[in-house]
């Protein structure tokens, strides 16, 4: 069976910058697959060039059986509707680094609005789902909670709900952990730590390595907007064959 | 310094308040001026009777009535050429981006009496309107006073309208809509649901001021003739010669409409504060 997500030739610049240049990769179905690298190594980039938030300038991105941002027809990509691309991406759920979070929405209406402006459902039927997802990441009893009266360990918690809302086959996560208090961080975690076991396919961009370690079924090292090392967690962060990770692993375990 | 804590007793200081003297001078300087000007006022050449009884003259109730209807319609327009305009200067297209900065330029550049004016004096460039072949009507008869007016104040409004919404989008951040489009909102419905809700809390105080100035310039449509409170005004007044008394009739009905509004904009204020965010922390057990 062919791979979930499948990344070809991806490029992406701004301006005079090559923020990403000409990266492959797939990730099968089920696989947890973490991106490291320092910053400015396009970790980020990439990722929101799979789903759309940045167009490539070369080469495409595969989810299932869409070519994001594009239809197929014979031997050309065309750009599809703003609409069309809707209906794509609301099949890979995103969490932000920053939360993103829609401040004058509770946490409830953040997770029920996907599933009934995007997919129609039945509102009642949402909240029953939005209330049971809020439970699965240990907030049900914050479901009627405004973004700005939750802390941000919570408010990454309900992000994650909004993205699990909408029943998507990838959950991409940048940098989840990146702008919470260190006591924070852990929470979040063990939330991802949760998902990862039960068979969503993940791509996360982070710099938590001993997540990485625990969870990733592939660990991607970046840097210059390329990818440099690729394989399991045993691999690339205990035997590591790049100085360029090498390097890396040593600075980031200072 | 720790053996004075352990022998001594501390002493329970009573805090004095700094006198608010100030305050009161103040206040008597305030009510002497205001007695003063009111009785400027009771004792100058001013007959009150007669303000009193054109405060409720039909003409004048009209007049008031026709430039809150100008006021109304010219903002409706206004706003949605503002929100219009300030999405095409936020668009991708340039050509979008460029029509909205050349309408800005133009409608800011000139005075709103001068684009009254020119409105009001649309036949003179262009004798008839419509579509040849199929329609057309004179000019004269097309663009009233009233439709001057309305063109005049709705367009030229809409360029400061775009300015005011502008900034209300600007002021939701970029995270907002991406966090939208991830959900798979399209763009219409990321801009409905999560922006302009936001950007709503920016807009409403300049609005809010936009709307106040709208009342008071509709009076410049009164030298094209359009029968708002101004214009009815002068009509009594070069009859009977009590002009003092019929603008003061004018600046009454203004204070008190502008009075209303201003409530109306506190109201819609605590609206969109209270559906927005909650700016403190609170601990809400549920």
């Amino acid at each position: 069976m062919s791979a979930l997500v499948e990344i070809v030739g991806v490029t992406k610049r701004f301006g005079a910058f090559t923020a990403v240049k000409d990266v492959s990769m797939e990730v099968a179905e089920g696989q947890v697959v973490c991106i490291i690298g320092p910053s400015g190594s396009g970790k980020s980039t990439l990722l929101r060039c799979i789903n759309h938030l940045e167009a490539p300038d070369h080469g495409f991105v595969r989810v299932a059986d869409d070519i994001i941002g594009y239809r197929v027809a014979g031997e050309k990509l065309y750009e599809v509707s703003d609409r069309e691309l809707a209906r794509q991406r609301s099949r890979i759920g995103m969490v932000f680094q920053q939360f993103n979070l829609f401040p004058h929405m509770t946490a409830l209406q953040n997770v029920t609005e996907g599933p009934v402006l995007v997919q129609g459902k039945d509102p009642a039927q949402a909240r029953t789902e939005a209330m049971a997802i809020l439970e699965r990441v240990g907030l049900g009893n914050r479901s009627a909670h405004y973004p700005a009266q939750l802390s941000g360990g919570q408010q990454q918690r309900v992000a994650i709900a909004r993205a699990l809302a909408l029943r998507p086959s990838l959950v991409l996560f940048d940098e989840p952990t990146s702008s919470l208090d260190p006591e924070l961080v852990g929470e979040v975690l063990q939330v991802m730590r949760e998902l990862a076991m039960t068979g969503l396919t993940m791509i996360v961009v982070t710099h938590e390595i001993g997540f990485a370690r625990e969870v990733a079924d592939k660990i991607v090292f970046m840097d210059g907007g390329r990818i440099v090392e690729t394989g399991t967690a045993q691999q690339v962060l205990m035997t590591p064959t790049e100085g360029r990770t090498k390097a890396f692993l040593a600075a980031v375990r200072e | 310094m720790s053996m004075l804590q352990a022998e001594q007793p501390r002493p329970s200081y009573v805090i004095v308040k700094r006198p608010t003297i100030w305050r009161y001078v103040f206040a008597a300087a305030v009510l002497v001026s205001l007695a003063l000007i009111v009785r400027a006022f009771a004792i100058g050449k001013i007959d009150w009777s007669v303000v009193r009884y054109y405060l409720f003259d039909p003409d004048i109730i009209s007049g008031i009535g026709n430039s809150i209807i100008l006021t109304f319609l010219a903002m409706v327009i206004g706003i949605v050429i503002g929100l219009v305009m300030a999405l095409m200067l936020s668009s991708s297209n340039m050509v979008l981006r460029y029509f909205a900065r050349g309408y800005l330029y133009v409608f800011r550049s000139i005075p709103m009496l001068l684009q009254l004016l020119l409105w009001y004096n649309l036949a003179l460039v262009f004798p008839t309107i419509g579509i040849p072949g199929l329609f057309a009507y004179n000019t004269v008869e097309v663009v009233t006073p009233f439709v001057a007016a309305l063109l005049a104040f709705g367009i030229g409004q809409g360029a400061y309208t775009t300015e005011v919404i502008r900034s209300g989008l600007l002021a939701v951040g970029k995270g907002q809509t991406e966090a939208a489009r991830s959900i798979g909102m399209t763009s219409g419905q990321a801009l409905r649901r999560v922006v302009l809700p936001q950007a709503m809390r920016v807009i409403i105080p300049p609005l809010g001021n936009e709307v106040i100035g709208m009342v008071k310039y509709t009076s410049l449509a009164s030298i094209i003739q359009y029968r708002e409170i101004i214009y009815s005004a002068q009509s009594i007044y070069y009859a009977n010669t009590m002009v003092i008394e019929l603008l003061m009739v004018c600046a009454a009905w203004y204070s008190v409409v502008v009075g209303l509004l201003s409530i109306a904009q506190h109201y819609l204020e605590r609206h969109f504060n209270r559906s927005a965010v909650p700016q403190t922390i609170v601990e809400v057990t549920a």
